[in-house]
């Protein structure tokens, strides 16, 4: 099991768990959701924040969320 | 209102083309306010659905679900569940968008819930082909169980399909989509139990509502403490957290048998753009680059219809003055009035190029890379990405660089930019600074630099510093509460659809004119009465005293010096002159007398009248730049001493680098943040840290000179 933040450009991992009060409903309800799938889309020039693909979409997180949240790789 | 128009609310995710649906429905026939007390958006129109039925339609602000996380989403939230709420919808519409159509059906199954008359719209349409996205209405209609509507407004699909659909709206029904209580029967049971006549979605949303966010005052029909006591905040989220699994089994549920994605479609050339747009290095210089282009236009093309406008109105004053007869009411009317008039149309061009350029980064998608990109830059200073826009903006103008802050939904960081940004250096600075160096520092070079344009330079960077330093403080010093989380969509770059700029642009001038420009025009009138009255024999008999003074020195005056010495004398005993020797001593350690007194006062108006009221006083042409400098550099202290020296030149910039000496900026503050508490702690606060610098720096300096 990996951090989010670990992930290379261009991974594709399964979202595990994550530490409940780090995540909020905001990007639950976005698809970070045990279960589903998760591709880290991009880093910003600065190394944080990170993109994130969620269901089809793009979503810019800072790298204090994503350490919270854990994937695995298949 | 009239009685037979139908209540039509639009509602989903930021980016789906809410905005766009508006348009096309209401066209240039809408009203941009604000909600009452707060300063979120409200955006109404009027749309005729056929010849007998109009519907009023308001564009709700983009949310993600009804879970509260934001001002803006419990705006929707308060108007949704208020039965009471005069903007409460007959008929809700769920705008959704083809490509991330499961996540935005979330938010439609909690709408639905709701029991308000819902119907869906799927906008973008024009994209399936591209995308390789195929949607089976007819099935997505019964798995929803409501009427659904395909449209695109960029090819204009569908819309008076929607129109028809609406004028039917009996037909839609108002069953749920799920069953809240699944998620906890014992707690909802309990609930039952004690409020019985209450829907349960209804009230599990006004118990979660302040979970992770502190609402505005509600009124809850409620005690809340009543309905909190028996499960934590923190299992509240946990239950929450399980809404959203029962709600995306629903959907997905739904989805696979209406909805095919094939991903085998590459990206296309919006992917290269992007990962150019955000590139290590490229994404910085791109970045510059457009900012660059954009200041540059600012400047140039606003000068041509600025100079023209400033033509005009000072044609209209001189044609009032000529037409009319010469007294109190002539001068109100072309010095007063029209002068005003002519302060206020002058921001225009400003503020349409301005509102231009963000409005089309804005519907590019490329302003989520900015914010993207510099977020780690402002984060050490409490703002986040999203306040770089203003900021960057603000060294143009203060006052789109307000209206610009719009786009920061947090409010506290809203809040934070809005008060700073009077630091960064605007335009009308620079006559100011170009004068005072031209007077004060050596036309000399350091280390192969002009030691002039260094110091402009310089005056630059210390706005930029000064404003990120007062964020930090303030950031520490303001106890409004915030949700510390930083999230932003990007959406897919996308052509700018030029009807949506074209709006934007249109309702931002207008009403800049509108709210900020009246207050403008009023205060301009106010200035313009003090420096043009006065009491006492002095201002009354003041062309008197001048010519009889003149045939006492009996040298050979121009009658234009003559004028110039008239008007120089009238100032000098104006209300306003008075006010200038009465602050005489307070800006005295700053090594200044009355007459930029009179200038700092004057100056509120508009910093860029410094050197037109310094032409008055001194009695030259406002016209003749060198004239003015030479008679600066001609006046001496008491004590011998150049009034324009080292130490009270830098005294001078550092106060007008600091000091909030712009009404304008202070009246689109009031209106931007609904309250004289914020722009009057901002001109006593700048004011005050200006006062201190240059009073600070005149006396370190003066011992060496
Ligand atoms: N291709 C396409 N783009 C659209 C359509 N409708 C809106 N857009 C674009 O989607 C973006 C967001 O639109 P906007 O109306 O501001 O969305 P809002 O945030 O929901 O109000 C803009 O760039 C629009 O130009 C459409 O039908 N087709
Ligand atoms: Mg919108």
């Amino acid at each position: 099991m990996k951090k989010l933040s670990q992930l290379k450009v261009g991974e594709r991992a399964t979202i595990a768990s994550f530490e409940e009060d780090a995540v909020p409903v905001k990007l639950l309800e976005l698809g970070c959701l045990p279960g589903n799938q998760i591709v880290l889309h991009s880093i910003a020039p600065l190394k944080d924040p990170i993109c994130v693909e969620l269901e089809g979409s793009q979503i810019a997180i800072r790298r204090e969320t994503a350490v919270r949240i854990f994937v695995e790789t298949v | 209102m009239s009685s037979n128009s139908l209540k039509v609310a639009l509602v989903g995710n930021p980016n789906t083309g809410k905005t766009s649906v508006f348009n096309a429905l209401t066209g240039l026939r809408q009203k941009v306010g604000n909600y009452p007390g707060i300063t979120v958006e409200k955006k109404t129109g009027r749309c005729s659905l056929n010849e007998s039925t109009t519907a009023d339609i308001i564009d709700l602000p983009g949310t993600y679900s009804l879970n509260t996380t934001s001002l803006d989403e419990s705006v929707v939230v308060e108007i949704l569940l208020n039965k009471k709420n005069t903007d409460h919808p007959e008929v809700i519409v769920v705008v959704a968008e083809v490509e991330n159509l499961k996540r935005n059906l979330l938010l439609f199954t909690q709408i639905k819930d709701l029991k308000i008359p819902t119907l869906l719209v799927i906008n973008m349409a024009d994209r399936m082909a591209k995308k390789g996205i195929e949607i089976d209405v007819e099935t997505l209609e019964k798995e929803l169980n409501t009427k659904v509507i395909l449209i695109s407004t960029r090819s204009e699909l569908g819309i008076d399909e929607l129109k028809t659909q609406l004028v039917n709206h009996q037909e839609l029904n108002t069953d749920t989509c799920t069953d809240i209580t699944a998620i906890d029967q014992v707690y909802f049971e309990q609930l039952k139990s004690i409020f019985s006549s209450f829907d349960p979605y209804k009230l599990w949303l006004l118990i979660t509502q302040d979970v992770n966010f502190m609402p505005i005052e509600k009124n809850p029909p409620l005690q809340k403490e009543d309905l909190t006591s028996t499960k934590t905040k923190a299992e509240l989220k946990k239950l929450q957290h399980k809404e959203t699994v029962l709600r995306y089994k629903f959907i997905n549920a739904a989805i696979s048998k209406a909805y095919i994605k094939n991903r085998l479609k590459a990206d296309g050339w919006e992917g290269h753009l992007d990962r150019v747009l955000t590139n290590k290095f490229l994404g910085f210089i791109i970045f510059g680059a457009i900012l660059l282009t954009i200041f540059q236009v600012i400047f140039d093309f606003s000068s041509i219809p600025m100079d023209a406008i400033d033509e005009l109105f000072a044609g209209l004053a001189q044609v009032v003055q000529n037409s009319l007869p010469a007294g109190v009411f002539a001068d109100l009317l072309s010095d007063g009035l029209i002068a005003g008039i002519g302060g206020v149309v002058i921001f225009i061009p400003q503020i349409a190029f301005l509102s231009f350029f963000i409005a089309l980064l804005e519907e590019s998608g490329y302003m989520s890379r900015v914010v993207f990109m510099v977020d780690r830059l402002m984060r050490p200073f409490g703002l986040s990405g999203k306040s770089i826009v203003p900021l960057m903006t603000g060294t143009a103008c203060a006052i789109p660089a307000v209206m610009a802050t719009r786009n920061i939904e947090n409010w506290k960081d809203r809040l934070i930019t809005i008060l700073v940004v009077p630091f960064t250096t605007c335009s009308a600075r620079l006559p100011v600074y170009l004068i005072i160096i031209s007077l004060v520092i050596p036309n000399e070079r350091f280390l192969g630099l002009g030691l002039q344009p260094l110091v402009l330079t310089l005056l630059y960077f210390l706005g930029f510093a000064m404003a990120l330093l007062a964020a930090a403080v303030l950031n520490g010093v303001l106890k409004i509460p915030k949700t510390d989380f930083f999230m932003v969509e990007m959406p897919p770059l996308r052509r700018p659809q030029f009807k949506n700029v074209g709006i934007t642009v249109y309702e931002k001038t207008k009403s800049f004119l509108t709210e900020a420009g009246r207050l403008i025009l009023a205060l301009s009138v106010i200035i313009w009465f003090l420096g043009s009255n006065g009491i006492g024999k002095d201002f009354k008999n003041a062309e008197q005293i001048v010519t009889s003074k003149v045939e006492a020195s009996k040298m050979n005056w121009t009658k234009e010096a003559v004028e110039q010495e008239i008007s120089n004398y009238k100032l000098e005993h104006s209300f306003i002159g008075y006010m200038g020797k009465a602050i005489e001593p307070m800006v005295k350690p700053m090594g200044l007398d009355w007459k930029i007194g009179i200038a700092l006062i004057t100056s509120f108006a508009a910093r860029e009248v410094f050197v037109g009221t310094l032409a008055t006083i001194y009695s030259v042409d406002e016209e003749d730049q060198q004239t003015i400098r030479e008679k600066m550099d001609s006046e001496r202290t008491s004590s011998g001493l150049k009034r324009f020296n080292l130490a009270s030149g830098i005294a001078i910039l550092l106060f007008y680098a600091f000091a909030m000496q712009c009404m304008s900026t202070l009246a689109i503050v009031k209106k931007e943040t609904n309250s004289w508490k914020w722009p009057m702690l901002q001109f006593g606060a700048m004011t005050l840290i200006a006062y201190i610098c240059a009073v600070g720096s005149y006396q370190l300096i003066i011992p060496y000179i």
